[in-house]
C-alpha cells in the first residue's frame, strides 16, 4: 500500500512540479501541501490524470493553528473510487487572503466552502454566494477559532413582553471549568506555576 | 381579459413540517407547482458539535457522535473509534470486531427501517412507518441491553467495546433474524409493491453515478446509479473482510431504486448479523473485548478493587484521559446513510486538537437543488425521503 502511495506521490510532484509545496505519507495516508493560488490547478490535475483520478469528492474542512502567520489550513479530501485510494491536499491562508473556490470542479464544494468560512472565517475567491451556513442568522465572529470561547458571546431567550426572541450577552452562574489534566510526571512540558524562575 | 401578471412564486418548507424529516427551512421557488430553485437552510439543529469536542478528551468526545446521526448511533462513535485506534496504533481483539459488527449492522436496520417506512409515510400511507417502529423498538432493546441505553450507546471505545455480550443476547438477536425476515416479505409486498409507492417514486429524483461522484454522494445513493461501492469491501475495515454478503446495486438511479436497495440491504444485514452470532459462539471468537492496554481501556471493576495498578489506571483515565500521538487521520465507515467519516487531528495531549466529521447527509442534502428542479412540489418530500437525510449529522 504504501510503496504504492509512495509512487503516486512521486508522480504528482513530477507532473506539478514546485506548486506541491510539501508532501508526506502517514498512517497509509498520502497528504499533499500545495501552494494555495494554485488549489483549482492541483485538483483538476488530480482529478483528470488517468493515475489519479480522484474523482470523488469527499470533503472540505479549515484547521485552525493560530501561533502560525498562516493560521489556517483548508483540508480537502478526495477519493479515487477506480484506484480505491484517498488523498488529503492542504492549503494554507490567513484571515484576509482568499483560496479560490473549487466550486468549478465539484459543485458539492458549495456547502463545504461555506461551511468553512462560516466556522474559520476563511473567504473563498470565486464562490458565488458565500453565506453563513450552520450558524444563526445574523450571527457574529468565527466560532471554530481557536480564540473563540466555547461559551459564545451571546445566549438567546423568548422574551414574553416584547412578544420576539432577544438576544443578551451570556451569563454564566459559573464560569465554564476547563481543566488542564496534562500530566507533570510523563515528560510533557507543562509548566507549573512558578516553574519558569527555575530556567531563568 | 389583460395579460396576467405571471411570477415565481415563493415558498418555506418547514422548519415545522413532517415531511422535512426534523428541523429544515427549505425556500422553494415555484412556477405554479413546477420547482425552480431549492435552497435549504441549515443549521437550526447545529450544536456546535465540533467545538465542543476540542474541549473534551478523547473518551468524552465519543458520546457526542451518538447525538450525530440519532437514528443509527453506534455507526457513528465507530468512525471515530477507528480514527482514535488508527493514532493510536492499536490492534481490537477479534471479539470487540465481531461486536462492532453485529451492532454496526443493527444500526444499518434501525435506519433503513427508519427511512424505507417514512418514505411511504411521505407519499402518502400513513401505517408503514408503525410496522417499522415495531421492529426498530425490538433493536432498541437490543441496544439497551448491551449498552444500557436505547438511543445514545456510547458503547464502542476506543481499542473495543465497553462491555462483553451476554450468551442469551446472543441467542435473542438470533431469534429475532428469522421473523424479522419475515417482516421484511411483508414490506417488500406492502410498501414496495404499492401501485402508488411506484407511481410516486419510480423516475423521480433520478442522478447520473457522474453526478454522484462530483456531488460527494455516497452509500445506497452511489449504489443506485449500478456501482457497487460499499467500504464494507472496497476499504475493509474490522473484520468484515471474512464475512460473505452481496452489494445491491439499482440500474436508474430514482428515488424507488434507492428505497429497493435498502430493503435488501437489510437482508443482507441480517446475514452479517447471524455469521457474527455464529462466530461469536465459535472458540476463536471468545477472549477480551477491550485492548488490554491499561494506558488506553479502563480496568474491570473486579481489578479495581484489588490492584492498586488498575485503580490508578482508571483515575487517571477517567481525569487526564489517554494521550494520541500527534497526527492527522482520516476514518471513514460505511454509515446507513453513506460514508461517514472522521478527520482527527491531534497535537500529541489528551484532547483531539482538530475533529471534523464528514456527514454524509450534509452532501446529499446539498444536491437537492439540482434533484428537486423541474420536478413537482409534491415530489420534494420524496426525493427528500429518499436521500435519507437526519439533521442531527447534517448540522452536527
Amino acid at each position: 500500500m504504501s510503496a504504492e502511495l509512495q509512487a503516486l506521490s512521486d508522480h504528482i510532484a513530477s507532473s506539478l512540479g514546485e506548486v506541491i509545496e510539501d508532501r508526506a505519507i502517514a498512517y497509509d495516508e498520502l497528504t499533499l501541501v500545495a501552494r494555495t493560488e494554485e488549489i483549482v490547478r492541483v485538483v483538476s490535475f488530480l482529478r483528470d490524470d488517468p493515475q489519479c483520478r480522484f474523482v470523488c469528492f469527499i470533503d472540505i474542512c479549515g484547521a485552525d493553528y493560530p501561533a502560525r502567520e498562516k493560521r489556517f489550513d483548508v483540508v480537502y479530501h478526495f477519493l479515487a473510487p477506480h484506484h480505491n485510494r484517498r488523498i488529503r491536499v492542504k492549503v494554507q491562508t490567513d484571515e484576509v487572503t482568499p483560496v479560490p473556490s473549487l466550486i468549478d470542479l465539484f459543485p458539492a464544494a458549495n456547502w463545504f466552502e461555506r461551511e468553512t468560512y462560516d466556522m474559520y472565517g476563511v473567504l473563498f475567491s470565486g464562490h458565488p454566494d458565500l453565506r453563513r451556513l450552520l450558524t444563526d442568522y445574523g450571527f457574529e465572529g468565527h466560532p471554530l477559532r481557536k480564540d473563540f470561547p466555547m461559551t459564545g458571546y451571546v445566549e438567546v431567550r423568548y422574551d414574553d413582553g416584547q412578544g420576539r426572541v432577544v438576544y443578551e450577552p451570556v451569563k454564566l452562574n459559573q464560569e465554564f471549568r476547563n481543566f488542564d489534566f496534562l500530566s507533570p510526571w510523563e515528560g510533557t512540558d507543562y509548566v507549573l506555576p512558578g516553574d519558569e524562575k527555575a530556567k531563568a | 381579459m389583460g395579460e396576467h401578471n405571471i411570477r415565481n412564486f415563493t415558498i418555506n418548507f418547514g422548519p415545522q413540517h413532517p415531511a422535512a424529516h426534523g428541523v429544515l427551512r427549505l425556500v422553494l421557488e415555484l412556477d405554479g407547482e413546477v420547482v425552480e430553485r431549492v435552497d435549504p437552510h441549515i443549521g437550526l439543529l447545529h450544536r456546535g458539535t465540533e467545538k465542543l469536542i476540542e474541549y473534551k478528551t478523547y473518551i468524552q468526545a465519543n458520546p457526542y457522535f451518538d447525538r450525530l446521526d440519532y437514528v443509527a448511533p453506534m455507526n457513528q462513535e465507530h468512525a471515530y473509534c477507528l480514527a482514535v485506534e488508527k493514532l493510536l496504533g492499536i490492534e481490537v481483539p477479534r471479539r470487540a470486531q465481531l461486536i462492532r459488527v453485529l451492532f454496526s449492522e443493527i444500526g444499518r436496520l434501525l435506519s433503513h427501517l427508519l427511512n424505507v417506512t417514512t418514505q411511504a409515510m411521505d407519499v402518502g400511507a400513513l401505517t408503514p412507518p408503525l410496522w417499522g417502529f415495531e421492529e426498530r423498538e425490538k433493536l432498541m432493546i437490543f441496544y439497551e441491553r448491551i449498552s444500557g441505553s436505547r438511543m445514545h450507546a456510547n458503547y464502542f471505545r476506543p481499542g473495543g467495546v465497553n462491555m462483553d455480550i451476554q450468551p442469551e443476547l446472543i441467542d435473542d438477536i438470533e431469534a429475532f433474524c428469522d421473523p424479522f425476515l419475515k417482516v421484511l416479505d411483508d414490506l417488500d409486498t406492502l410498501v414496495m409493491g404499492s401501485r402508488i409507492f411506484k407511481q410516486r417514486n419510480v423516475d423521480i429524483g433520478t442522478i447520473t453515478l457522474d453526478d454522484c461522484w462530483k456531488w460527494g454522494f455516497s452509500g445506497v445513493i452511489v449504489r443506485s446509479c449500478g456501482v457497487a461501492w460499499d467500504l464494507r469491501k472496497s476499504q475493509p475495515y474490522e473484520c468484515y473482510e471474512e464475512m460473505e454478503f452481496d452489494i445491491p446495486v439499482g440500474l436508474n438511479g430514482d428515488n424507488y431504486d434507492r428505497q429497493v436497495i435498502r430493503m435488501e440491504e437489510m437482508r443482507q444485514s441480517v446475514r452479517i448479523m447471524r455469521q457474527c452470532l455464529d462466530k461469536l459462539r465459535a472458540p476463536d471468537g471468545q477472549g477480551p473485548v477491550n485492548t488490554l492496554d491499561g494506558k488506553i481501556a479502563p480496568p474491570s471493576r473486579k481489578d479495581m478493587k484489588r490492584s492498586m495498578e488498575a485503580l490508578i489506571h482508571h483515575f487517571k483515565l477517567y481525569t487526564e484521559g489517554f494521550h494520541v500521538p500527534a497526527g492527522e487521520v482520516y476514518a471513514a465507515v460505511e454509515a446507513p446513510k453513506g460514508e461517514f467519516g472522521v478527520y482527527l487531528v491531534s497535537d500529541g495531549t489528551n484532547k483531539p486538537y482538530r475533529c471534523h466529521v464528514r456527514a454524509p447527509g450534509f452532501a446529499h442534502l446539498q444536491g437537492m437543488d439540482f434533484m428537486c428542479r423541474g420536478h413537482m412540489l409534491a415530489d420534494v418530500a420524496g426525493v427528500l425521503g429518499s436521500l435519507d437525510i437526519v439533521f442531527g449529522e447534517v448540522d452536527r
